[in-house]
């Protein structure tokens, strides 16, 4: 028999911020988010969460579930003990239950300017045209499913809300690798700052958690590396010019 | 009151789109979005998107026109001719286009596009970024807004359509999850790009938690009709367990599908050119039948073995779907088949409008999956679907943009108000009386009820007997109660009112598969199995009036190409 402890909160219907305890029927191979679902259509319907693909693809579902940010949507309840703990994203307002407010997690994203720059313009009637090997330099980085689980678990963001977060400089790194982009300089000033790359510690917890196994740790490390090469550059004067 | 030129209603890659288009030619555009856009259901689309490039080796005499005589073979000639080809032609600029904006699709060892096989198709047009093609496409389409800045209102979840007594689109009216407040949104066009209905069939479809269809049966309530949705789209290769989508890039890779005695069964209903990559009715007839025959596993699903590709292949080409058959079934395609069934994917029906978007009130329009255009007809092929989102989106925006140059820049309040209490008095009495009945309940039966009998084979018998269940289904539904009272954050509100609108198209559904006496495309009658082009080369159109759906029919545009037998 498994119990579900999960974080309780709403402030428009006056409810002070508290766990609840509910049994789970003994059901072979449900996902914490069935069981999500099982509490709210049997026990309690005012249960709040984000949920849409249910495959892991979305990213609405990320939680933190026994010590863990993981989506619920891809965690088996039989993995988890007797006891399970819910409890929101941190680092985020809550909104209510498990449903916090993403606001200033995209806000961090849009710093970085999360689009290509392109370096030339477009050839006529044909794709840029890109090397497999060229290809491989931004794999696993162009599959972040913003979830949030890397900003949750990182002890950085706690302490810096102007932290622009993993999945930021995770992206930065995608543009910055992609060999069609021409923002480099722009996007490297942007993250090589106190709120930026250098307040990672090298914490490594966005690694261990993301559902999508991508190593932001390993990213903001790359970061680290072009930008020294940047500052001296720009010291200078030789940086190339923003495209 | 809050007023934009246009508004966009939903966040995926049509509605983005489209609001991208408006946005571009300077018009204030702004997306109403029940999920934050990267959460739409566009970034599940797995296998790729076709454009006649031409880069595939084995594709080098591909055509736009054969792209377009493909699709209309495929939809067993229910599609309207000129549209696919509007489609077919705009393909290549558009997969470019999404290129140029940084879109991370795989490439050929020259750097080009790379392109797979896909069923149904003369060529290997589908061009594909691993297979998560519409996670790619919908990041890139999301990095767009945010480089033009296109506003977007996320978890507002629109509950009516605003149509004037001139039957002139005025908004729209939406629930704010946040706070539970109704808000009127004045606007002079409004785009509709809802997506799917696959919640329909309770948890068997591919489809997301959220696509349930509501925005088709909003625009049908508002006096708007909806064509062809007794064509539903069953995907041969969903999970067993979950039926997540096993993308038909599996077999475009070389994938096969085998049943119980290990063999591969489709060379019985295909020629041995075709095999695994008919196109997808037929397809999962045929495994629907193995299964009934008996020649299933365990009486109940068959393999889509990847063993043979190799591990490299599959983590190159097919790492997504290892990971889902990890996470989900804890089994490695490089090691095991994968255990599929057929089940409910795509809705080829929705929204009637011509290849503008527009629809028959001025100021409506539709696109995407809940639109019907149609260039599907009564079978979509794999990879069209990303590709009619992009397309047609943009169309939409574009034609949206001049319809609202010369008009007056301000909410019609008259009009918001009184859909404003249409709304309130809905949500008081659909699904809000204090009768005892639960509507997890009777949504969970109607899934059962179209499952078994609105399915892959239909006949008479079976589906009055389901029609009858749906009746007493939408009885039922009457009494149900709110069960839920707060005021942020109400789902129940929200899923009473999905319900509602699945009650309604099932409803269409019903009436529509029972008139069409004959087989097309996805839907096939055991009691009429041929295609009967004499009576019924023509749309389905539905309407709604107090009394019940009203059915008529719509010719189909032909053109260049004269319905033939479909073979493969």
């Amino acid at each position: 028999m498994a119990y579900l402890k999960i974080f309780r909160y709403d402030p428009s219907g006056g409810v002070k911020p508290h766990f609840q305890r509910y049994e789970l029927p003994p059901e072979k191979g449900m996902t914490v988010l069935e069981a999500l679902f099982w509490i709210l259509e049997n026990e309690d319907p005012s249960l709040a969460f984000r949920c849409s693909c249910r495959e892991a693809v979305c990213g609405s579902c990320a939680v933190h579930i026994n010590g863990e940010y993981r989506l619920a949507c891809k965690t088996q309840v039989d993995l988890l003990g007797e006891e399970i703990t819910i409890r929101p994203l941190t680092h985020l307002p809550l909104l209510k239950d498990l449903v916090v407010d993403m606001k200033p997690f995209f806000d961090q994203y849009e710093k970085i300017k999360p689009y290509l720059i392109p370096k030339e313009e477009p050839p006529e009637n044909k794709e840029y045209y890109q090397s497999v090997k060229d290809r491989k330099k931004i794999d696993t980085l162009v599959d972040c499913i913003l979830c949030g689980a890397c900003y949750g678990s990182c002890p950085i963001a706690m302490g810096d809300p102007d932290y622009l977060g993993p999945h930021a400089l995770s992206k930065a790194l995608r543009f910055v690798q992609d060999s069609r982009d021409g923002g480099r300089d722009q996007r490297l000033a942007i993250v090589a700052t106190e709120h930026g790359i250098f307040r990672c510690h090298t914490i490594f917890n966005c690694q261990k958690v993301c559902p999508k196994d991508i190593d932001p740790t390993g990213a903001i490390a790359k970061l680290k590396m072009k930008s020294v090469g940047f500052k001296i550059k720009s010291m200078f004067g030789f940086a190339r010019s923003a495209g | 009151m809050i007023f934009h030129d246009i508004i966009v209603v939903g966040g995926g890659l049509a509605g983005l789109r489209a609001a991208i288009a408006a946005k571009m030619n300077g018009v204030d555009v702004a997306v109403i979005s029940k999920l934050h856009p990267v959460r739409s259901h566009s970034g599940a689309a797995q296998g790729g998107i076709n454009a006649a490039l031409a880069n595939n080796p084995d594709g080098k005499d591909d055509t736009p026109d054969r792209h377009a005589y493909d699709t209309i073979k495929g939809s067993d000639f229910l599609a309207d001719q000129e549209a696919a080809f509007i489609m077919t032609e705009a393909a290549p600029g558009i997969i470019r286009e999404m290129e140029h904006w940084g879109c991370p699709f795989s490439r050929f060892q020259d750097g080009s596009i790379a392109q797979r096989p896909f069923g149904g198709a003369g060529f290997p047009r589908t061009c594909y970024g691993a297979d998560r093609t519409g996670h790619y496409l919908l990041q890139t389409l999301f990095e767009q807004c945010v480089k033009h800045q296109v506003k977007i209102m996320e978890e507002w979840f629109v509950l009516g359509v605003s149509i004037d007594d001139n039957r002139v689109c005025r908004g729209v009216v939406c629930l704010d999850l946040h706070t539970g407040n109704l808000e009127m949104v004045g606007a002079n066009a409004v785009i509709f790009a809802t997506g799917g209905s696959g919640r329909m069939y309770g948890g068997k479809t591919t489809n997301a938690l959220t696509s349930t269809g509501l925005g088709v049966a909003m625009a049908f309530w508002a006096g708007v009709p909806v064509k062809d949705i007794e064509f539903l789209q069953f995907h041969p290769t969903t999970l067993f367990k979950n039926n997540v989508l096993m993308t038909e890039g599996c077999r475009g890779e070389g994938g096969y599908l085998i049943n119980k005695d290990g063999e591969r069964y489709m060379s019985r209903y295909v020629s041995e050119k075709v095999m695994e990559l008919g196109p997808r009715d037929i397809v999962s007839r045929s495994t629907q039948t193995e299964i009934e025959e008996g020649r299933g596993v365990e009486g109940k699903y068959v393999y889509l073995d990847l063993r043979h590709l190799g591990a490299q292949k599959i983590m190159e080409r097919l790492p997504g779907i290892r990971e889902i058959c990890i996470d989900f079934i804890g089994i490695d395609p490089i090691e095991k088949p994968i255990p599929i069934v057929p089940s409910m994917h795509y809705t080829m029906g929705g929204i009637d409008c011509d290849q503008n978007g527009r629809t028959e009130v001025p100021g409506f329009y539709a696109a995407g999956e809940c639109a019907c255009v149609s260039v599907h007809g009564s079978n979509r092929l794999g990879g069209n679907s990303l590709l009619e989102t992009i397309v047609f989106g943009r169309r939409s925006g574009e034609d949206a943009k001049n319809y609202v140059e010369d008009k007056e820049k301000k909410p019609q309040e008259a009009s918001l108000k009184k859909t404003a209490e249409e709304v309130k008095r809905q949500l008081n009495t659909i699904g809000g009386g204090n009768g005892k009945e639960h509507p997890y309940k009777i949504r969970d039966e109607l899934g059962e009820v179209m499952v078994n009998h609105f399915g892959i084979f239909r006949t008479e018998s079976e589906m009055k007997e389901g029609q009858e269940k749906l009746g007493k289904l939408r009885e039922r539904f009457k009494k149900v109660r709110p069960i839920d009272s707060g005021r942020a954050w109400n789902y129940d509100k929200v899923w009473r009112m999905e319900l509602a609108g699945n009650l309604c198209l099932t409803q269409c559904i019903a009436i529509g598969a029972l008139n069409r006496t004959e087989s097309r495309g996805a839907h096939f009658r055991r009691d009429f199995s041929k295609r009967d082009d004499a009576n019924w080369l023509k749309h389905t159109l539905y309407r709604h009036t107090p009394e019940g759906p009203q059915i008529s029919y719509k010719e189909v545009q032909l053109g260049r190409f004269e319905p033939e037998e479909r073979k493969y």
